[in-house]
C-alpha cells in the first residue's frame, strides 16, 4: 500500500513525513515524532489518555489515522506551556492541587481542560465533570483534578482561586 | 506471572495492546484473547482517498466495489479495524467534501449533512431552537471527544442498533437523502432500517443529508438513556416526541434503542397516548405496549427481560419529561 505524504503543524511547528496510510495518530506522534507527552493508555478509544487537541477538537489520537490529520493543527502537552517557558495555568493548578498520582491520565487531561476552557472559561464543577468524562483516571477520584482546573480557570480569570468547602 | 512477558514482547512489536487488554480483562490469557482476534491491533493495510466531491466519493465506490468503505468520524470503523473486525483494503474518507457539512432551515425542514458532528449538533443555535430533542440526544452519545468527531451520518448509516440517533431519526420522522450510480434518492428512516447493521442503502450509495420536519413550536421532547457509564452504548433508550392540545396529546411519536436488532418505532404505543391526558393508566398501557415490541439481546448490560423492562422505564421518564416540557416547563 501507497504511502502518503503529510504535513501538518504541531506544537506551532510545521511537520512533513510519509506515513501508512493505517498509522493511528498516537503512534505517528509517539514513534515517528518523538513526540511521547500523549501517552497510549487503553488503545480502544475509551481513556482519553491520548487525547490531543486537532483543530480546536479534543480528540482521541488512538482512534484518529495520522492521515487524517493532514493539513491539520494539533497541540499536545509538549504544546501546552506558555511561550516564555512557564507553567500553563493547567499545569500549575495541577501541581498546586495535588491533580496527579501516577501522573499517566495527566497529558490527557490538561490537553482536554485546555479545550474546556477556551469553550467556557468560568465552568461549573458539573461542566467540569461532564467536560473530562472521555478521560480516565485510575489514582485520583478525580476530585483534585477539578479543583485543579477550576484553580486554571480562576487564574487564567485573574480571580482569586477559591476552594469549595468539602 | 506470564502476563508480563507478553507486555516486554509487545514492545518490540509495532505497538500492539497486548498489554493493555491482559490489564482490562484480568485473569483472561492474553495469548488465548489474541487467538480469538479479540486483542486491539494495528488495523490492516490500506490506500487511503480524499475525495472533493460527492460524485468523487461515488465514483471511487463503484470503481472499488466491496474494497471501499466510506470514513466519516471513524469512531465505529476505526476501533473495528483495530479489531480486524474490518479490514477493507481502500477508505474513503469524507471529511474533504464541504457539501456533507452543516445544518440549515429548508421550507419546513431542517437539512443536516452527513458529516456534522454530534459535537456541531449539540452548539447549533438552529436545532436549540427549533428540535432541541437533537442536542439532547447527542449529548448523552460517548463522551466529549468521541462527539467532537463522530457524526450524525455515520451513526444513522452505520446500522448499528446500539446508536441513538437510529431511534431518534425514527421518532422525529426523518429522511436520509443518499447519492448513488443512478442519481440522488430519499428513503424514510421508518422503512431504513432492516436488521443488524441491515439498512435500505445498497452498496455505492453515499449519506449525503439528514432531512427533519421541524416540530410544531410548544412541543414535548426528551431523550431518555439508561447506561453503565459514560462511553457505553444504551442499555435501552426512549425518544419521545409529541404535541397537545387542550391538555391532550394530540400527536406522538416513539422511538426506542437498543433494545432489538435494529431501532424500534413504536408507533401502537403512540398510538394509545393520542387523545390522552398522558394519565398514570394510559402510561402504563402504551408502556406495555412498547415493551412488547423489544426483543433485546442478553448481553453485559443485562438479561433480555431487564432490558425490555428497562425501555419501559426510559418510556415512561421520558412522556413525563416530555409532558411538562410541552406545557412549558424544563
Amino acid at each position: 500500500m501507497a504511502k502518503s505524504q503529510v504535513a501538518m503543524k504541531i506544537n506551532g511547528k510545521t511537520v512533513e513525513a510519509l506515513v501508512e496510510p493505517r498509522t493511528l495518530l498516537i503512534h505517528f506522534l509517539r514513534d515517528q515524532l518523538n513526540i511521547t507527552g500523549p501517552h497510549i493508555g487503553c488503545e480502544t478509544s475509551h481513556c482519553g489518555a491520548c487525547t490531543v487537541d486537532l483543530d480546536g477538537k479534543s480528540v482521541k489520537s488512538c482512534t484518529v489515522f495520522a492521515v487524517q490529520a493532514n493539513g491539520s493543527d494539533i497541540v499536545t502537552i509538549e504544546g501546552i506551556a506558555n511561550p516564555d517557558g512557564t507553567l500553563h495555568a493547567l499545569q500549575e493548578g495541577f501541581r498546586q492541587m495535588h491533580g496527579l498520582q501516577c501522573g499517566f491520565c495527566t497529558p490527557g487531561m490538561i490537553t482536554r481542560a485546555y479545550r474546556l476552557l477556551q469553550e467556557n472559561n468560568n465552568p461549573t464543577e458539573a461542566e467540569i465533570r461532564y467536560g473530562i468524562s472521555g478521560n480516565l483516571c485510575r489514582c485520583t477520584g478525580y476530585q483534585n483534578i477539578v479543583k485543579a482546573i477550576q484553580y486554571a480557570a480562576a487564574k487564567l480569570n485573574g480571580v482569586p482561586f477559591q476552594e469549595a468547602a468539602e | 506471572m506470564p502476563g508480563l512477558k507478553a507486555v516486554s514482547a509487545s514492545r518490540k512489536v509495532p505497538y500492539n495492546s497486548v498489554n493493555g487488554a491482559a490489564r482490562i480483562d484480568r485473569g483472561d490469557d492474553p495469548d488465548r484473547r489474541h487467538a480469538q482476534g479479540r486483542v486491539p491491533v494495528i488495523p490492516g493495510s490500506f490506500d487511503y482517498h480524499r475525495p472533493k466531491s460527492v460524485q468523487e466519493a461515488v465514483a471511487l465506490l463503484a470503481k472499488l466495489g466491496d474494497d471501499g468503505r466510506l470514513l466519516a468520524g471513524g469512531h465505529s470503523l476505526v476501533p473495528a479495524m483495530k479489531l480486524r473486525l474490518a479490514t477493507p483494503g481502500n477508505l474513503i474518507d469524507l471529511a474533504g467534501i464541504a457539501d456533507l457539512k452543516g445544518i440549515r432551515a429548508d421550507g419546513g425542514d431542517i437539512v443536516i449533512g452527513a458529516m456534522t458532528t454530534q459535537h456541531e449538533l449539540i452548539v447549533s443555535k438552529l436545532l436549540a431552537d427549533k428540535i432541541p430533542l437533537v442536542a439532547e440526544t447527542s449529548a448523552q452519545i460517548a463522551d466529549p471527544q468521541v462527539r467532537y468527531l463522530g457524526t450524525l451520518g455515520g451513526n444513522v448509516a452505520n446500522g448499528d442498533p446500539a446508536n441513538d440517533m437510529p431511534a431518534l431519526m425514527l421518532c422525529l420522522n426523518a429522511t436520509f437523502e443518499v447519492s448513488g450510480p443512478r442519481g440522488e434518492r430519499r428513503i424514510a428512516a421508518r422503512g431504513f432500517y432492516q436488521g443488524l447493521y441491515a439498512t435500505a442503502m445498497q452498496s455505492g450509495e453515499v449519506l449525503t443529508a439528514i432531512r427533519i420536519p421541524v416540530p410544531a413550536a410548544g412541543h414535548g421532547y426528551a431523550y431518555e438513556k439508561l447506561k453503565r457509564k459514560i462511553g457505553d452504548f444504551a442499555t435501552a433508550a426512549a425518544a419521545v416526541m409529541l404535541t397537545t392540545k387542550g391538555g391532550k396529546v394530540e400527536t406522538c411519536a416513539i422511538g426506542l434503542t437498543n433494545v432489538a436488532d435494529r431501532p424500534l418505532f413504536a408507533d401502537e404505543a403512540a398510538k394509545i397516548l393520542i387523545g390522552s391526558a398522558l394519565d398514570a393508566a394510559t402510561v402504563k398501557r402504551a408502556v406495555a405496549a412498547a415493551e412488547a415490541i423489544t426483543a433485546p439481546a442478553e448481553d453485559r448490560r443485562g438479561p433480555a427481560q431487564y432490558r425490555t423492562k428497562m425501555a419501559g422505564v426510559m418510556l415512561a421518564r421520558a412522556l413525563g419529561r416530555a409532558k411538562s416540557r410541552a406545557n412549558g416547563g424544563a
